[in-house]
């Protein structure tokens, strides 16, 4: 990099760091029910300091609070933002039939298997479905390709719902799917589909600390970009996530794992994956799921019940909830119906805050309160996990977001509206 | 066409006319008029065996906006016999102490395509949409029903008694819809509504341009329109030419009738006020359109189907007495639903016109009172004020209505079917379940009872058999 680069680099960084230190204010959420989701637990009447984005302490008492905006929490539950576990958030506005959507992608020269393919350039903080996201809870995502029709889904990234520079981790994982779908896309089966698969690691594993340039001789199945995306997955840098329902199939990945001990694994879907929890404990394989999932939409998913989620988690497999994109808000419906289902309520909670960041490696900053972490919290009117409480409250870095979306203005447009009369449609 | 005649003298002057003409010299008798047997695929529903059930000690929304916080309901002879804050038990009577659990009346989900689309979702199934032509009004829902769909035994583990399942929205005119009770058996005409009137689907928007854009169209919205109407003026003509076949029949001639037209039957059945309209339409703009379509050819819509901009224009909804069926908070999936907010159902029952709750997914349709929670909460934060009681017409009576069968079932009055659930707790809740539910006051689930629990032909002797679903 040239000097003009490293300056403007440097001022580039400063600005950012000037502008969210402006923002940032301290607060203390005080008088809530506080779900910490860290070591400290479940506090009632609990003081939670918020400064300079981050959270600072959580005490069971009230402190002096000179120098804080004080958020009255009396009678309410406080927990850590919503973490979207498996979303497409930022990468599509509507996907059918109206124009672009970076949430798809056909097959093109730059990858053959669907490795390189990189969300992070796509992602657009200014997507309606970031504030009617965020105004229900949803902090974070976890956001990547829908369908590559490929091996894999490509490269998908963490995100925060607030601010202009949403990506908090680019290339944080890889996806790939091992069920009939995927087979249907790789060779229609599942001889064809795991061959597949073992020889693109080879082929990461081969490239790994390779110097390739144009020049390089070059006969991979994968491209040189997707075999060197791959090597973060072969190096454990970054998790594989595996979409997979059967029993059977569940095994293969289990065994999987055993080949590659490296390789940090995760289940998508894993619709039966109650019949192997104890496997997938001892593995120590986590699970994303979307619980309310009850019918045999295909035979590999004959064993499909609304108990999945508890019965993993009873087993001891780390299980996280929310797979949607427009209406991940839902997640904690979906939460809720797996506790009404036998998973345990603080592990519904789990699944949808700190359980998602430990899977994605981003504990350090996400999913609990904690000090030191993103001060990213929601205040909700009572139990989040009831499809009648709401958030009332959301704050993200620290920063209290403005809780009106499209939507928000769309309702309370109607709602003032003299009906039959022709009125201006002008801003509210 | 009200002449009464009964079937069997029907079916034998047909074949009168077949054989008869020209075999006699003598003058034949007048013949009566041809008559189109209206109900060629008829219900031979047969509730489950019950016997006379006593609720007690339970909080109860009736369905029509009443609540008693402690009650007790009695079903007997398949029909709710009291319901009140303290009912005496009729001797032999199974008595059930709902220990401060609550009763509704059954769901209905007026938009299911159970059994059409049923699981697995393979092309093999895949029998909800006929897509050779935009306008399919001669094709039936209830012929492409496969009862093993194991959707039906999970959609009554969440309280829904009966449902209306539709054609698909591919076409202008998808073809008759169907009300059954949520009992499957071995043919779909063991699950028929007794005495429900038929449904007809039809689609607005963006389906049906997209479908036959490349065959031939129509491939606009305009031309959408021009199709519904086109096939109302076909229906009005066939119409008067039975209705002046049976004029002149009357009048002594000897006329040829009509030869039947299996699609403009249908359509005329709408015209007749036979059939109830069911229109998929997300669009504020493209259901004022069909507004005037239908004062156009004088038909009545039962209910606009998803309908995520009805909050747009409640008032003429209202004023037109034309429901609309709703999710809570689906939407952006396309153009035509990038519009859908939360507070679609409360704005529509606020301005007094008819809201409903459905579900047009076989997981939505295990939760539909959830649907209903959030709809209930999310319109009472901005001051809408509308309590339980009247929330719970989103669920039952309002579908009641728009597919006709209100007289029968929908609400917890006496006389009415005992279609009944019993909640573990308030069904406003996410752990709220339905414990017991009642169809034609049979036991026809019960939580409690893994033995009891409903395993369809498919699911046998497959993983997960007989499980906790």
């Amino acid at each position: 990099m040239n000097t003009f680069g490293r300056i403007l680099t440097k001022t580039l960084l400063m600005s950012v760091v000037a502008t969210s230190a402006a923002f940032a204010e301290n607060i203390a959420i005080v008088g809530a029910r506080v779900h910490t989701m860290s070591s400290q637990g479940s506090i009632d009447n609990a003081t939670v300091l918020i400064r300079d984005g981050k959270i600072q302490r959580v005490l069971n008492e009230t402190p002096a609070l000179a120098g804080y905006r004080v958020i009255d929490g009396k009678g309410k539950v406080v927990t850590p933002g919503l973490m979207g576990a498996y979303t497409s958030l930022g990468l599509v506005e509507v996907g059918f039939s109206a124009g672009t959507v970076d949430a798809r992608t056909i097959a093109s020269g730059i990858s053959t298997t669907g490795a390189a393919l990189d969300v992070s350039y796509g992602v657009n903080p200014h997507s309606s479905l970031i504030p009617i996201s965020r105004s229900e809870g949803v902090t974070s995502a976890a956001t990547a390709l829908q369908n590559t029709d490929q091996l894999f889904q490509g490269q998908g990234a963490i995100i925060t719902l607030h601010g202009n520079t949403p990506v908090l981790r680019s290339a944080a994982f890889i996806a790939t799917g091992v069920d009939n779908g995927s087979a249907d896309d790789i060779g229609e089966s599942r001889a064809a589909l795991w061959v597949t698969l073992e020889k693109a690691l080879v082929e990461a594993i081969y490239i790994d600390g390779k110097s390739i340039t144009p020049q390089s001789e070059w006969h991979g199945a994968s491209t040189v970009e997707d075999a060197i995306a791959l090597s973060a997955v072969v190096k454990g840098e970054v998790p594989l996530m595996i979409e997979v329902h059967r029993e059977s199939d569940i095994r293969q990945v289990i065994a999987f794992k055993q080949r590659h001990e490296g390789i940090n694994v995760v289940l998508l879907r894993a619709t039966e994956g109650w019949k192997v929890a104890k496997e997938l404990a001892a593995a120590n394989i986590p699970v994303i799921l979307n619980p309310e999932s009850n019918l045999p939409y295909e035979f590999d998913q004959l064993a499909a019940t609304l108990e999945n989620a508890g019965r993993l988690h009873d087993a001891g497999v780390l299980v996280a909830i929310g797979m949607n994109t427009h209406n991940i808000r839902l997640a904690k419906q979906h939460a809720g119906n797996a506790v009404s289902h036998g998973l345990d309520w603080e592990a519904g909670l789990a699944a949808l805050t700190i359980n998602p960041a430990r899977i994605y490696a981003v504990d350090d900053m996400l999913g609990s309160i904690e000090a030191g972490k993103r001060a990213d919290i929601v205040v909700w009117s009572g139990d989040p996990l009831e499809v009648t409480e709401t958030a009332e409250i959301v704050l993200i870095g620290g920063e209290q977001v403005d809780m009106t979306s499209r939507q928000s203005k769309l309702r309370d447009r109607y709602l003032q509206k003299a009906q039959g009369k022709t009125v201006h449609y002008v801003r509210p | 066409m009200n002449t009464s005649v009964n079937k069997k003298a029907l079916a034998l002057s047909v074949l009168g006319g077949l054989f008869l003409v020209g075999c006699s010299d003598d003058k034949p008798e007048k013949t009566p008029p041809i008559q189109i047997d209206k109900n060629p695929f008829p219900s031979t529903y047969q509730p489950m065996t019950s016997s006379p059930t006593l609720i007690t000690n339970v909080t109860i929304l009736d369905g029509v906006g009443g609540m008693i916080q402690s009650g007790s309901v009695l079903m007997s002879d398949g029909k709710i016999q009291a319901i009140g804050e303290s009912i005496e038990a009729p001797e032999g009577a199974t008595i059930i102490d709902g220990n401060g659990q609550w009763v509704t009346p059954g769901i209905i989900d007026v938009h299911s395509h159970l059994g059409v689309y049923a699981t697995p979702d393979t092309a093999s199934h895949s029998d909800g949409n006929e897509m050779t032509n935009p306008v399919t009004a001669q094709v039936w829902a209830e012929h492409s029903i496969w009862p093993q769909d194991a959707g039906f035994s999970r959609a009554l583990a969440g309280g829904v008694t009966s449902m209306q399942i539709l054609p698909g929205s591919a076409n202008l005119v998808g073809g008759r819809a169907v009300t059954v009770k949520n009992v499957p058996n071995r043919v779909v005409q063991d699950m028929k509504f007794p005495g429900a009137p038929y449904g007809m689907k039809m689609a607005c928007g963006e389906n049906p341009k997209r479908v036959y854009g490349q065959k031939g169209g129509p491939g606009t919205r305009m031309g959408n329109v021009a199709g519904y109407r086109q096939a109302w003026a076909d229906a009005q003509d066939y119409k008067q030419k039975w209705d002046r076949y049976y004029k002149d029949h009357e009048a002594g001639k000897d006329p040829n009738a009509p030869k039947r037209d299996l699609k403009l039957e249908t359509l005329a059945g709408v015209l007749d006020g036979e059939i109830i309209v069911h229109m998929h339409c997300y669009r504020a703009d493209d259901m004022g359109t069909m507004l005037d379509v239908m004062k156009e050819f004088d038909y009545q819509i039962g209910s606009f189907h998803h309908a995520v901009e009805s909050y747009k224009i409640a008032d003429k909804l209202a004023e037109n007495n034309v429901c609309s069926s709703m999710w809570a908070d689906w939407w952006g999936f396309k153009m035509e639903a990038y519009d859908g907010i939360k507070e679609n159902i409360p704005m529509v029952h606020a301005a007094g016109a008819c809201a409903i709750v459905h579900s047009d997914s076989d997981q939505g349709i295990q939760r539909l009172n959830q649907e209903a929670a959030k709809a209930w909460a999310d319109g009472n934060r901005v001051g809408l004020n509308i309590s339980q009681a009247d929330a719970w017409q989103w669920l039952s009576a309002n579908p009641a209505k728009s597919l006709g069968i209100f007289e029968q079932t929908g609400s917890l009055e006496v006389g009415k079917n005992a279609d009944v659930v019993l909640w573990s707790a308030d069904p406003f809740s996410t752990y709220a379940k339905a414990v017991n539910v009642y169809i034609d006051g049979a036991l026809a689930y019960d939580r409690t009872d893994p033995q009891s629990w409903p395993v369809s032909d498919f699911e046998l002797g497959q993983p997960g058999e007989g499980d906790s679903k």
